[in-house]
């Protein structure tokens, strides 16, 4: 099975290191697979959910932005937050969810409801990826 | 007598300092353990987001616009940002980072602005009456990236409108645990890093390499802003145990020897006392004192 190495940094700390075999996260062009020997690449990441597979092993993660970076032989994401499906605290991201609903249908300025979009595009990621039962 | 009381009470007074001093400086150790941890944690980050920049920088623009935070701009107006503690009890921290900034003020010819986190910054910009362009305080001892992104926002709206065409970033940098250098880095407008591997890999952009570099650098400046804090928390802790435990070894001294002279006092009297008595029983002839015994 040809794998890669993948690694998941944030500014806090580092998310995950380890050799993997496929990932499927969301580009800026929509959702996108990187396997082993992907050309080298360099991408926006848009909020959404992270698939990393390792063999028959799936495992969720959500992440709320970032970067993306193939190179020849290791794949870095730069996260601006990640969480890992384990770790998401479902109720916080359900009151994030109605709360940016709530600014959406009042949305008092322009910069505000985009705010708000972005805010509630993270938080149905998290609680997508904090339904998906984790493979581990 | 009485001297020996007061002796006794400042013995007590010290004591109790010291005890405080070394309650200090076990706190400080175990946070600074972490604010190091934290500090290495977010490296990796750090690194590959300076390398991309600099691979970036190396791309040829396809319009030849210059993204607003790489101009450069004939400063008219600069900013400093101090970063400096919250609290005291650590030694000469503050003090030399403030001595760095108000030097570096006086070398500038044009009028500089401050940027002051902290609350010791605070107390040194209002006594040398300095302009400040925003004052932060409050920062936790584990800072998240979270809390400075108000921070930075504000440096790069304020650096985008014009308030100011060149930021200096100040802050202690931690050498070791007894050690931390006081250094000041240009932060805006951005310098690419060299790159560390001179052939411009040929990487595929998606979408175009200038919107993931105007995507990149706004997180660059936040990321160098929330290391530079990283550090200073890092400093201040490792500041404070050093000071802390020179003060309780100090304390300690002083009572050693503040029990000397207790001691000296006491017997002092004790041989006055004799001295008394025994004269006393001699010219009086009072045989009562005697009898007494």
């Amino acid at each position: 099975m040809a794998t890669f190495k993948l690694e998941i940094v944030t500014a806090e700390r580092m998310i995950f290191s380890g050799d993997v075999s496929e990932i499927v996260a969301w580009g800026t062009e929509g959702q996108m697979g990187i396997l082993p020997h992907h050309v080298p690449l360099m991408t926006i990441l848009r909020p959404g959910d992270l698939l990393i597979k390792k063999g028959e092993e799936e495992q969720y993660m959500a992440i709320s932005g970032g970067f993306l970076e193939v190179g020849l032989d290791k794949v870095v994401i730069l996260a601006d937050a990640c969480e890992r499906a384990g770790e998401i605290d479902i109720e916080r991201a359900e009151a994030a969810r109605r709360q940016a609903e709530k600014t959406l249908k009042t949305s008092p300025s322009k910069t505000a409801t985009a705010a708000a979009e972005i805010a509630l595009r993270r938080s149905l990621v998290r609680l997508k990826v904090a339904r998906k039962k984790p493979h581990r | 007598m009485a001297n020996s009381q007061i002796v006794r009470r400042r013995i007590h007074s010290i004591r109790n300092a010291a005890r405080i001093c070394k309650a200090t400086e076990m706190i400080a150790t175990a946070r600074m353990k972490r604010a190091q941890a934290q500090a290495t944690a977010g490296r990796p980050y750090a690194d590959k987001i300076r390398q991309v920049v600099s691979d970036l920088a190396l791309q040829p623009g396809d319009n030849g616009d210059i993204h607003p935070l790489l101009q450069r701009r004939d400063a008219t107006k600069i900013a400093i940002i101090h970063i400096t503690t919250d609290h005291g009890l650590c030694g000469g921290l503050n003090a030399n980072q403030n001595h760095l900034v108000a030097s570096s003020i006086l070398e500038q010819s044009v009028p500089v602005t401050l940027i002051v986190i902290g609350r010791k910054g605070k107390g040194f910009a209002r006594t040398t009456r300095r302009d400040t362009y925003a004052v932060f305080t409050g920062i936790s001892d584990s800072p998240r990236l979270q809390e400075t992104l108000p921070i930075s926002r504000a440096i790069i709206n304020g650096y985008s409108k014009g308030d100011f065409d060149l930021v200096y970033l100040v802050y202690p940098r931690f050498t070791s645990t007894i050690k931390q250098t006081p250094v000041m880095e240009i932060l805006l407008p951005v310098k690419p890093p060299p790159s560390p591997t001179p052939q411009a890999r040929e990487y595929l952009y998606e979408p175009l390499p200038d919107v993931v570099l105007a995507e990149l650098l706004p997180r660059f400046v936040e990321m160098q802003i929330y290391h530079a804090i990283l550090e200073l928390k890092a400093c201040e802790q490792s500041a404070r145990m050093v000071a802390m435990r020179d003060a309780s070894d100090n304390a300690h001294e002083l009572t050693q020897s503040l029990t000397m002279t207790l001691h000296r006092l006491r017997q002092e009297n004790i041989t006055r006392e004799i001295c008394d008595i025994s004269g006393g029983a001699e010219s009086g002839g009072s045989d009562e004192l005697y009898e007494g015994r």
